[in-house]
């Protein structure tokens, strides 16, 4: 295990803190709200071409053969590029569908699967030559449905995919693996239930929706050197995954993250990345290539769809003994939807010790799925959460109650082997008791529902840099994405430990060439773990500081201390120096040793676990099935809010994403296999008017393994949404919906069968 | 080549002229002909906002206008919103409330919320909910998005009283 952690966080609970907790203005807004922030979109490079990607109209077809010839000659035309100029890759394996899902080869595997590309001096000329692209298809049958694409005899996307986790799979199969994940023994679990619940759930593919579009520009020097600029959240595991596919050296490509127009996972994998620089060294002209909307529909994100059972038992004091699943996993075209974090945690929150999970990823004609916050995992508790509502309701307790009785505590060991340190859970099931929400009156009419979730929080390799300017101000650089204010919350912590205003930290994203290697920015890994590493940079460039000022004063090194910014004599003993701020030991640096600054990296451990409680009152239309929120509390604990208005923010951002996975969003196939919703008009996102304020209440219980005790908080607000919306509907309709979006349709459906059966 | 029509229009108030295909809007002409950036493509379809800017004193999604169009034209876009260092209230608002996470559909939102306050000084949060229902955001949840423009509105009618 090469996992390190920084050796001592110095976490002091008492530790009187300056900046940490407060909500200074982020250093990158300005840009922002006067539009010169540069996106992907923003970059405009003298002799730049437009590049346009031609796609399969068809969900499953073999491409027999592709004339580019008309294109090329089309005046304007700098390069046309198809799967012959991608190196070959052996099928199934990570490089060869990654290969494939950029540039289809043997066959298109989903509406929308990438063809041909070219690039011309104008978008006009680049449309037009796709028009001039001759691709000759057979088009094979298709299959949509996970669970369709399980059966025998449906039509396989890979021959060469055998089950892995099934003995003896020796036959081409849809269904990638099979996963069992267990503990203790649900047989004796269940056998000691009083009441026992078992439903069946299905949730919908939904898209990620970033309002931009991915977006890119590739250079390429005739000697082999590549610049790609990109919004991304993942800038070293792009370099790394295109130098495997295009067979570059890693040191000859160097990629700039642009400010990034949300992600949410949805950029932690390429698209037209690899595509624009084979255009870019074919035409030796910068390369921009910019997805439209109905691209980035059909063919990027979105999440997995799901099907799960979900069966759980009780005993009348609130115990609950056991708990089973069964989950399907859609994961598009090629493996890569991330299920196993599923039964991983689906139930960690409760106590449990008798567990049985049985999980599929299964392939069928849809884009591969990409990353959404806390990845498959708010599918299946929307699923877990009824359960436990439902549980809940038939001995007559109070559903938070339920949950305190069952919460996990420090100690717990959990289904995926770790054992908790201190958690919050219970302080976040205390707080939602004691909110005002909870205990004001349901209106009439209305119903209320409540849920949790859990999200482990991750750490990872992650580097930064810290430099310590001539006039003392600091300067970070950052391994990690900004996806929506990680920037200045660092900049906090900076600050914080050298004991300077905020305002004078400045901090920028680095490119590849200027650190080593940084995981994705995801799973709520960049405050935590960039912190740390920044955090562990300022304290070397303290101890570096402190020699300077034990140079410049002629005493022993062990003889300076530095204490809210300032480097001192450790004692009387040392002998009478004024205290030197780093602006004047910074001054000094030329005589000294030269620069001053601090360098981390590490693989970063010590996540703390996050969990919420969401609480949402809603009404429903009798006439129309429509559902309104009226009222949402998220509550969740931070371990420490670094910046609250920015946790706020999170907190708010993730509960307004479940409501629309909640109420609208799917994806529509026609029986041609084609989507029919590629558009924002048809693919219905929350608007600001289907939304009430969102109210939070941050809970702090602190990670001891953090300097200043957070946790990481972007998954976990999405993780219980759409189970709380459920549950409330559930209150007001009299039947806890099973389906998502929760649409009107569905709805009165439900609504009728709850009259027959004298509900409602 | 297709031809090229020679359009003049002001833009947040200087004068400029540009050569237009028939079919490029005024978003194509803005980012990539006058390197007005600051106006964003999020669908080019008119259904997320991203694009939104003023034409003659009217809100529009510059997706859905022809350049051609804005011949004689009065446009305003993000990048004329500040006057030198002062920020517009609304743009300073949304900076202190964190009315903005990753920024993308920020421009125009502050755009379009300048357009209301223009024409309802005091809104209601419904008003306000409804007005901007045009201009989609993935991040915020629109929460602080509504609380910076209440704030905005408040402050500005505050100075003029």
């Amino acid at each position: 295990m090469t996992a390190t952690i920084l050796e001592n966080s110095g976490y002091n609970r008492d530790k009187k803190l300056k900046i940490v907790g407060t909500s200074p203005v982020k250093h990158d807004g300005l840009d922002k709200v006067t539009g010169r922030a540069r996106f992907g979109a923003d970059l405009f490079l003298p002799g730049m071409l437009v590049g346009k990607i031609l796609r399969s109209p068809h969900a499953h077809a073999i491409i027999r053969s592709i004339d580019i010839s008309a294109a090329e000659r089309l005046a304007g035309v700098k390069a046309v590029v198809t799967r012959d100029d991608f190196p070959e890759i052996k099928a199934g394996t990570p490089g060869g569908d990654m290969t494939r899902n950029a540039m289809a080869r043997e066959k298109a595997l989903y509406d929308g699967h990438p063809v041909a590309a070219v690039c011309a001096t104008s978008e006009a000329i680049a449309k037009h030559a796709l028009k001039l692209i001759k691709v000759d298809y057979e088009v094979l049958p298709h299959v949509i449905d996970p669970v369709e694409a399980m059966k025998p005899g449906a039509p396989v996307l890979h021959q060469h995919v055998r089950t892995k986790g099934i003995k003896g799979a020796d036959q081409p199969s849809n269904v990638i693996e099979r996963l069992d994940l267990s503990m203790g023994d649900v047989a004796k679990g269940f056998a000691a239930a009083d009441v026992i619940v078992e439903r069946e759930y299905d949730t919908k593919p939904m898209h990620q929706g970033y309002i931009e579009p991915q977006s890119c520009v590739a250079t390429a020097t005739e000697d082999g050197q590549i610049e790609l600029w990109c919004c991304t959240q993942a800038p070293w595991v792009y370099r790394d995954r295109l130098t495997e596919i295009l067979k570059i050296d890693q040191a000859k490509i160097r990629v700039t993250q642009s400010e990034m127009g949300g992600g949410f996972g949805g950029k932690t994998g390429f698209y037209a990345e690899p595509v624009a620089i084979l255009l870019a060294r074919k035409a030796k002209r910068p390369v921009k290539i910019t997805l439209t909307r109905n691209e980035v529909f059909r063919a990027t994100g979105p999440v997995s769809g799901t099907r799960s059972r979900v069966k759980m038992g009780v005993k009348k004091d609130g115990t609950i003994t056991a708990a089973e699943a069964e989950l399907i996993f859609q994961t598009g075209a090629f493996t890569g939807s991330m299920f196993f974090n599923a039964p991983q945690a689906m139930f960690t929150r409760y106590n449990l010790e008798n567990v049985k999970t049985v999980s599929y990823e299964v392939v069928s004609n849809r884009p591969k799925v990409n990353s959404f916050r806390a990845p498959c995992v708010p599918q299946v508790v929307f699923g877990v959460e009824g359960v436990v509502d439902e549980l809940a309701r038939k001995i007559g307790m109070d559903p938070i109650d339920l949950r305190l009785k069952n919460a996990a505590t420090e100690g717990y060991k959990t289904i995926y082997g770790e054992t908790f340190g201190p958690i919050g859970f219970v302080e976040t099931l205390q707080a939602a008791k004691k909110c005002e929400h909870y205990n004001s009156p349901v209106p009439e009419g209305q119903g209320r529902g409540v849920a949790a979730g859990f999200w482990f929080n991750r750490g990872g390799e992650t580097t930064g840099t810290l430099n310590v300017a001539t006039d003392g101000s600091i300067t970070l650089i950052l391994g990690t994405s900004d996806v929506a204010g990680s920037r200045i919350s660092i900049s906090m912590m900076a600050a914080e430990e050298l004991g300077i205003p905020v305002d004078k930290v400045r901090a920028v994203m680095a490119d590849t060439h200027s650190l080593g290697f940084n995981r994705v920015t995801a799973g709520s890994r960049t405050t935590f773990a960039t912190g740390i590493v920044i955090v562990d940079s300022a304290r070397k460039a303290i101890t570096e500081l402190s020699k300077r000022a034990a140079q410049i004063w002629g005493v022993p090194e062990e003889g300076v201390t530095f204490e809210d910014g300032y480097c001192r004599p450790a004692s009387s003993n040392v002998g009478t120096f004024e205290p030197m701020s780093i602006a004047q030991i910074a001054a000094k640096t030329t005589p000294t040793h030269g620069a001053i600054a601090g360098h981390s990296e590490m693989n970063v451990t010590g996540a703390g676990p996050g969990f919420g409680l969401h609480i949402v009152d809603v009404e429903v239309d009798k006439e129309t099935g429509r559902v309104d929120i009226k009222r949402y509390t998220v509550v969740e604990d931070a371990g420490k809010a670094i910046h609250p208005l920015q946790v706020e923010g999170q907190y708010q951002g993730g509960a307004v994403q479940g409501i629309g996975w909640a109420l609208n969003e799917e994806y529509y196939y026609g029986e041609d296999g084609r989507m029919q919703n590629a558009s924002f008009l048809d693919y219905r996102m929350p608007v600001a008017s289907d939304v009430p304020m969102i109210d939070t209440e941050i809970v702090e219980v602190p990670n001891p393994r953090h300097p200043y005790g957070l946790r990481g908080v972007g998954e976990v607000p999405v993780v219980p949404t759409m189970a709380a919306i459920a549950n409330a509907i559930g209150a007001a309709i009299g039947i806890r919906p099973q389906s998502l979006p929760m649409s009107p349709p569905k709805l009165l459906k439900l609504m009728d069968e709850a009259r027959g059966k004298g509900g409602g | 080549m297709s031809r090229k029509y020679h359009v003049t229009a002001t833009v947040n108030g200087d004068e400029c002229e540009f050569l237009c295909e028939a079919q490029q809007t005024l978003l194509d002409i803005l980012r990539d002909e006058l390197m007005l950036s600051g106006t964003k493509e999020g669908c080019g379809t008119g259904d997320c906002g991203a694009c939104t800017v003023m034409v003659d004193g009217t809100m529009v999604c510059s997706c859905l206008v022809l350049a051609v169009e804005t011949e004689g034209g009065r446009i305003e876009t993000i990048e004329g919103m500040a006057k030198g260092d002062q920020l517009h209230p609304l743009q300073r608002n949304f900076l202190e409330l964190n009315g903005l996470q990753c920024g993308i559909c920020t421009p125009g939102i502050l755009i379009a919320a300048k357009a209301l306050l223009a024409r309802n000084p005091d809104p209601t949060e419904t008003e306000i909910r409804y007005w901007l229902a045009g201009n989609l955001c993935r991040c915020t949840g629109y929460d602080k998005i509504i609380r910076s423009v209440q704030a905005a509105a408040k402050e500005m009618r505050e100075a003029r009283s």
